[in-house]
């Protein structure tokens, strides 16, 4: 029979099938981090059982974390208290844990693929949305809540309903200036927030064909802004040519056989999807989202929609437009801005640090801007600092920050002020989420790049 | 860890009529700071709830006396963004244990279900009946019976409508089972399965 690339990963992993209910799935790897995970062990310890593959769960620190000063303890108490909870699970129940400070850290979904521990064709879940970005690779991996946690650390399974399967294809290929972000804001845009609930989606066409492994995952992981449990890309020379030989990925006769896996993952010819679109590269442009959510996005040429064109949310969206203090019609060129955040697991890699120097390269940051450019782990830090690239964002007026989630949902003290507007590369655009009262425009690292320059929304082409 | 069992809920009802109502703004991810699940109830929708020096808006709906019960009624795409089990504490902590709207985000759904808040996805023309009858009278009640996969407005009419519920789950709210029990009784086969996985 034939198969899609998901149901061939899925399938490999059904332990039982319930009749009429769910499925059983089988977990390879299990991320975890300091905010969802502290009530699920708890849960553990009231029914004393252990971790039933510490082997296969990798504890990290990044939703709380500073992202200053990180040698120093950490001051807010329950950030502390929270940190120092993963670590003695962690030690309880002889899990790695890559902490503050550790070499290795970094954002949860920034070093799973980094040090190898995301691979094709695995079952990827951790306590956090953006899971989807391991998809990039071929696995299915989605984002669970905290009783799912405790549910994969006490028996390495969890229980889900098969998603629907959708597949999203774009062909030809994408003008310059436009990268992985303006596609994802793209689709969202065409799709809305619930356009992929109930589903999970495979990416297909050139579009994807040629796009970087780094681009691969910025599009997988904002899967779940459309609605979908996660997106998937199937694995190609690209993906192998990644993973070889970092840390956890597997050697020797156990790659060969892996490869052996992992050329099968595909969707075979003519397999029918629940649904599919076909998008056209040449369509997109530079995006940037106006409204209080990821689908509230537009070319950045263009204005803000007019109510009348809204399908049924008409107060929803005006509510929308008060929150951010924008009006209908307005263009979205010339906005003033106050800070911009480089980060996040969708653009917290070294592909968007290369991005973003090349714009400020030569040039200088706007005075009226605020910037916080956050590596999304060590690893990216490092490479930041190795390629020169840290000398070209000095002399441009910019500092580094220590890795951490940051600014994407400021739950540390990278808060954006209430009022104040955010040019962010990070993927929520809700209200208050990059601090109580703050106004996000959620954009690509180059339009960031462009706006941190002249202090209003830009067009970054105008810098080629 | 089991949960109460839901079986009959008969209140009335608070009205959200908002829709992508998102789980930042349910609970704000400056309150997840605990390491227990305790007292979120206090800052649910706190944004919405309360000024930044803690005075509440009058206009929002928990701060409106008119307004009470075990179920909120949300509009469509409730639940989405982060998929924090937080949210669904919230909720539950504040006192509801239904949560209606005519669609759910997917992540929120299933957290609701393994707390024991059941969600009620109903068509957008009941969804919007309800939001009308809850207007015309703030203290109406409504019935949901889970057993027959009904809700019940008790207006004039009683205007009733069926709502899905996967079976297995089912089951488990009406008896109060959670997914874990049912995983650690097949602990034996999932270590068979978990031999044949490479690491
Ligand atoms: S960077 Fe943002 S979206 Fe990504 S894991 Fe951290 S908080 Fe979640």
């Amino acid at each position: 029979m034939n198969k899609t690339l998901f149901d061939k990963v899925w399938d490999k992993h059904v332990v039982h099938s319930i009749k009429n209910g769910p499925e059983v799935l089988f977990i390879d790897r299990h991320m975890v981090h300091e905010v969802t995970s502290p009530v699920a062990f708890l849960g553990l310890k009231k029914r004393d059982i252990k971790v039933m593959y510490p082997e296969r769960t990798f504890a990290t620190a990044d939703h709380n974390t500073p992202t200053i000063n990180q040698h120093l303890p950490v001051k807010d108490p329950l950030s502390a208290n929270q940190l120092r909870a993963l670590e003695e699970n962690s030690k309880t129940y002889n899990i790695s844990y890559w902490g503050l400070g550790h070499k290795k850290n970094g954002i949860v979904h920034v070093i799973g693929p980094e040090y190898g521990i995301t691979l094709p064709g695995a079952t990827i879940v951790c306590g956090d949305s953006h899971t989807s970005t391991h998809g990039a690779f071929g696995a299915i991996a989605f984002g669970i809540g905290t009783s799912e946690v405790e549910m994969v650390l006490s028996t390495q399974c969890i229980m889900q309903q098969k998603p629907k399967s959708m597949r999203i294809n774009i062909d030809g290929s994408l003008s310059k200036g436009v990268t992985p972000k303006d596609v994802a804001l793209y689709i969202i845009s065409m799709l809305s927030t619930s356009g992929a609930t109930g589903f999970f989606v495979e990416y297909s066409g050139d579009v994807f064909n040629q796009m970087s492994m780094e681009g691969r995952m910025t599009v997988c992981n904002l899967s779940i802004e459309m609605g979908a449990r996660g997106g998937m890309i199937a694995p190609d020379h690209k993906t192998f040519k990644y993973i070889k030989g970092r840390e956890f990925a597997p050697k020797g006769l156990k790659w060969n056989e892996a490869m052996k896996y992992w050329k099968t993952l595909f969707s075979d010819k003519g397999v029918k999807f629940d649904k599919e679109y076909h998008f056209h590269g040449k369509d997109i442009e530079p995006m940037i989202t106006y409204g209080t959510n990821p689908g509230m996005g537009t070319s950045i040429l263009k204005g803000i929609p007019k109510s009348n064109n809204i399908d049924g949310g008409g107060q929803t969206y005006k509510k929308s437009l008060e929150y951010m203090s924008f009006n209908e019609g307005d263009k979205m060129i010339g906005k003033k801005i106050d800070f911009v955040f480089l980060g996040s697991c969708t653009n917290g890699r070294i592909e968007d640090f290369r991005s973003f120097a090349a714009i400020v390269k030569g040039r200088k940051k706007a005075k009226n801007v605020t910037a916080w450019l956050v590596p999304g782990s060590h690893m990216v830090e490092k490479a930041i600092k190795d390629e020169g690239l840290l000398d070209v964002l000095k002399e441009a007026g910019f500092e580094l920050r220590e890795p951490g989630c940051s600014a994407c949902l400021a739950m540390n003290e990278d808060k954006i002020p209430p009022g104040k507007y955010a040019v962010s590369t990070s993927n929520r655009n809700f209200e208050g989420r990059q601090g109580p009262g703050s106004r996000t425009l959620l954009a690509s690292p180059l339009v960031a790049a462009a706006a941190a320059i002249t202090g209003e929304v830009t067009d970054p082409r105008s810098f080629f | 860890m089991s949960y109460e069992k839901f079986t009959i809920l008969k209140s009335s009802a608070v009205p959200l009529p908002i829709e992508n109502v998102d789980t930042d703004q349910i609970i704000p991810a400056r309150f997840l700071k605990a390491t227990e699940r305790k007292g979120f109830g206090a800052n649910l929708f706190r944004d919405w709830r309360y000024e930044s020096d803690n005075t509440p808006k009058k206009d929002f709906v928990l701060n409106n006396e008119k307004f009470s019960g075990e179920i909120l009624v949300g509009g469509k795409n409730f639940g989405s963004g982060s998929s924090r089990e937080h949210a669904a504490w919230a909720i539950y902590d504040y006192g509801f244990r239904c949560v209606v709207s005519s669609f759910f985000a997917d992540i929120f759904r299933n957290n609701c279900l393994n707390i024991g808040v059941l969600p009620v996805q109903v068509s957008p023309d009941f969804l919007k009946k309800i939001f009308f009858e809850i207007e015309k009278n703030p203290k109406i009640e409504f019935t949901i019976d889970l057993k027959e996969q009904k809700i019940i407005i008790s207006d004039n009419n009683f205007s009733t409508e069926f709502f899905e519920i996967n079976n297995y789950k089912k089951q488990n709210m009406i008896n109060g089972f959670d997914d874990i029990d049912y995983l650690i009784n097949i602990k034996p086969d999932i270590k068979k399965f978990a031999n044949k996985m490479p690491l």
